[in-house]
């Protein structure tokens, strides 16, 4: 494929002369920079964004030789856990401040913009907490398993991780992903619009063995889940449910799970709302029907045009996004591009990804990356596209085993209307405007 | 000698009880020596569920007469004088008719299809920052002076463990079970590829909405062009006292309505720099009619002033600013505690240097 060197433009004609090193920023850096910042989006007064190469500093480039490769760097121990680099310091979980009256009923969003693969770094994962992230003393956890059971038990942490463990990946979703979008188009950035995702590779006991141990009586249908957080969060689950692919876990990504994710145990309900992945779990009561809990009554049902409302929509239907370009990934270059994004279904494994950028005119199939696995993130490419500077609109539409497409936010709305809040899986638009900018666009 | 235990009769017990869905788990144990009996005590001690039929409902009894008290002092904070909620905390009354409109109003009355969920939520999580602190009764009379403030019940009716699977919420036939897959139009196999559509027509775009927070969204790339801080500390800075600690925990018990490292004012007035600072004196905070006063008397919050207030938010607006009622804003007992007092000073403190 053919190379072509990015266009120099008027806002970052730095010398590409020589420079001493050891001079902290330098003038031209900060012209680059000030470039970079020019205008909204990082558009420059010419009106092109600022050209990847065109940010570096020479002083840094061949012929020179950057300090790093001159001074030593910090030795091991210097950061016993370790941290990101300090270059990826504005890759962090964001909220929207209007959307909640306090941070500690409120929820923050995944940066998929700045993710590769298909999991989800521990410190990234979105948090939505319903009475803030509780400190559990991992020796005082108890989890009470209790109800229609013959053996009411109480289980340690310790007895817990004694148990033969599974370790299995899945997506986790907030129901409201993508919730404050059925109106219109309302927040630039990937990461407000689908980033109540996260997918981890989780440890721990299956549902079903623990309910086993307890012996759950042949008329019991329910369980109701319970956390130990000031909010005492609590959903019911449908027995069948549980005794099909539920786990209790005590690990994310291999290391014990985030204070803010449910520390020391929390619930995975695989496909399921991720309001449903009870954290902090403290209490299963085993019963003969739902509870009808405020997070399954007055939240977390969908409210339809006629007034009527929907209720156990548990599943998370077939959705899809790319991650990049997107609007905190502009077009800095013309020439060839590689769109990323993330599929992923309830119901199963992602089997074909469509990808359009020219606004659905035109579709091409995307390549999936293994692993495909069930109620899990994949990742999807469209190799070889090539920007020549025009306009041009980028969407996703995924299809899952069961043979569901995703939908057009036309088709949703016309069955659900706009106010039901939670499970918009419509396919998402982002423009790519002459100036390699991108925003995020509805279109008819 | 070490003994292997046959994990095959749970692999199989599985599949049978996968195969027949529904059909429960029973029979031996394969770890009895993980996990204990719960005892009876510790089950009615934790089991505070509350079901539509009532299953679950502790004794005790409560009306809209007495519950309006306990609402006025522990829930109008949040969710007002009469329900109708202050910022963005949920409204609790009203709404009726209003599901269809454009901004539908889900309360109590107009959404909530059981009277149980209520009790049951209320007992578990409410106050919000102060749960379980509600004794039964309150809880019951809670629940009455909203069911009857959305003319679901009299303000005589008696709730109780007997009558509150027996209310009927006016919007409970409105729910239904899930549909979905709903909004497919076409099946894979038929799904366009060439020529799809003549023209791109663009209704709306968020950046003309312009709500997306300032550090996020597309002006992400600008900070990340942004030179990163000079140096990464590896650890937190000097040792912490231990009281200082404890009292930042304390703190969580105000943190849903004051923020102290930022002048901005949530529920409460920014605690920002309150030490030595005239009560009712911050500016843009709508104080209560009591503050106000105080702010008139020259009430200053010196440390013994702050910790008796603290301790007992009542007491001491009815000694120290004469207020009859000895009612603020403010839906806080006061801490029982002379070390949280302590502690939370110690924070306070701290805090103040930052």
């Amino acid at each position: 494929m053919k190379k072509t060197r990015p266009p120099v433009t008027p806002g970052n004609t730095h010398s590409k002369q020589p420079v001493a090193s050891g001079t902290g920023i330098d003038a031209s850096r900060r012209k680059a920079l000030l470039a970079g910042l020019g205008a909204a989006g990082g558009v420059a007064a010419a009106g092109l964004i600022t050209p990847a190469r065109a940010l570096a500093d020479p002083a840094n480039l061949p012929p020179n030789v950057a300090d790093w490769s001159r001074v030593l760097g910090p030795g091991v121990d210097a950061f016993p856990y370790g941290v990101p680099s300090k270059f990826e310091k504005s890759v962090v979980r964001r909220h929207v401040d209007w959307l909640t009256a306090t941070p500690e009923s409120s929820v923050n969003f995944t940066p998929l913009y700045a993710l590769d693969g298909i999991v989800t770094p521990n410190g990234l994962c979105f948090e939505r907490h319903h009475g803030g992230a509780a400190e559990v003393i991992p020796e005082d956890y108890r989890l009470m398993i209790h109800g229609m059971v013959e053996r009411p038990l109480v289980f340690t942490y310790q007895d817990l991780k004694r148990f033969p463990p599974e370790s299995r990946f899945y997506f986790l979703e907030c129901a409201a992903n993508g919730g404050m979008e059925w109106r219109g188009a309302q927040l630039n950035g990937v990461q407000f619009t689908h980033g109540m995702v996260h997918c981890v590779q989780y440890t721990g006991v299956p549902l079903r063995r623990l309910l086993e141990e307890a012996g759950v009586k042949p008329k019991a249908k329910w369980l109701l889940v319970e956390g130990g957080d000031s909010a005492g969060m609590n959903r019911s689950l449908p027995l069948e449910k549980a005794l099909d692919d539920c786990m209790v876990v005590y690990s994310m990504n291999g290391e014990r799970l985030r204070t803010e994710q449910g520390y020391p145990i929390r619930l995975v309900v695989p496909g399921f709302e991720g309001n449903m992945w009870v954290k902090w779990l403290r209490r299963i009561e085993v019963g003969d029907g739902a509870w009808q809990a405020r997070e399954e009554t007055s939240k977390y049902t969908d409210l339809m045009p006629d007034g009527r409302a929907r209720r156990f929509t548990w599943e998370m239907d077939c959705k899809s996004v790319i991650t990049s370009p997107c609007p905190e990934v502009p077009c800095r270059d013309k020439g060839p591009q590689v769109i990323k994004g993330l599929a992923w279904s309830g119901r199963g494994k992602i089997k074909r990804v469509d990808v359009t950028v020219d606004g659905g005119r035109n579709w091409h199939q995307a390549r999936l990356e293994d692993p495909i696995m069930s109620k899990c993130l994949t990742r999807f490419y469209l190799d070889g596209w090539e920007w020549n500077g025009d306009t041009a609109y980028l969407q996703s539409r995924a299809i899952d085993e069961t043979g569901y497409v995703q939908p057009e936010m036309a088709a949703l709305q016309a069955v659900r209307g706009v106010n039901s809040i939670y499970h918009n899986n419509a396919i998402q638009t982002w423009r790519i405007n002459p100036t390699g900018e991108v925003e995020n666009v509805r279109l008819a | 000698m070490s003994a292997w235990r046959n994990l095959t009769l749970a692999a199989g017990a599985a599949v049978l009880v996968l195969s027949s869905a529904v059909q429960a788990p029973a029979g031996e144990r394969l770890f009895p020596e993980l996990g204990a009996a719960a005892t009876p005590e510790q089950i009615k001690a934790w089991d505070i569920d509350v079901r539509p039929d009532g299953f679950g409902a502790p004794s005790g009894s409560g009306t809209a007469v007495k519950g309006e008290k306990v609402y006025i002092e522990r829930c109008a904070a949040c969710h007002g004088d009469f329900g109708e909620a202050r910022g963005r905390y949920p409204v609790l009354v009203g709404g009726h008719g209003s599901l269809k409109e454009q901004r539908p109003e889900k309360t109590v009355g107009s959404y909530w299809p059981y009277a149980s969920t209520v009790f049951d939520y209320i007992k578990r999580a409410m106050p919000f920052g102060e749960a379980q602190t509600l004794t039964d009764d309150e809880v019951y009379a809670v629940t009455a002076y909203l069911l009857y403030m959305n003319d679901v019940i009299d303000n005589d009716f008696v709730l109780d463990d007997t009558t509150i699977g027996k209310v009927e919420m006016p919007n409970a036939a409105q729910f239904f079970e899930d549909p979905r897959p709903d909004g497919q139009t076409v099946k894979a196999a038929d799904l366009c590829m060439k020529n799809c559509k003549a023209e791109i027509k663009v209704l709306g775009r968020a950046k003309a909405i312009d709500v997306t927070p300032e550090k996020g969204g597309a002006s992400a790339q600008k900070q990340s062009a942004e030179p990163a801080s000079p140096t990464q500390t590896a650890a937190a800075d000097a040792a912490p006292q231990g009281d200082v600690q404890a009292g930042k925990k304390v703190f969580r018990k105000c943190q849903s309505c004051h923020v102290i490292d930022s002048d901005k004012n949530k529920l409460g007035p920014s605690l920002k720099g309150i030490l030595g600072r005239t009560a009712g004196s911050v500016d843009g905070f709508r104080y209560s009619k009591v503050f106000k006063a105080a702010a008139g008397q020259g009430l200053k919050w010196t440390d013994d002033a702050l910790m008796a207030f603290v301790a007992d938010p009542k007491s001491f607006v009815k000694e120290k600013i004469g207020a009859d009622k000895g009612r603020t804003r403010m839906a806080f007992p006061g801490l029982r505690k002379e070390q949280d007092v302590a502690d939370l000073m110690a924070y306070i403190k701290k805090a103040a240097q930052e």
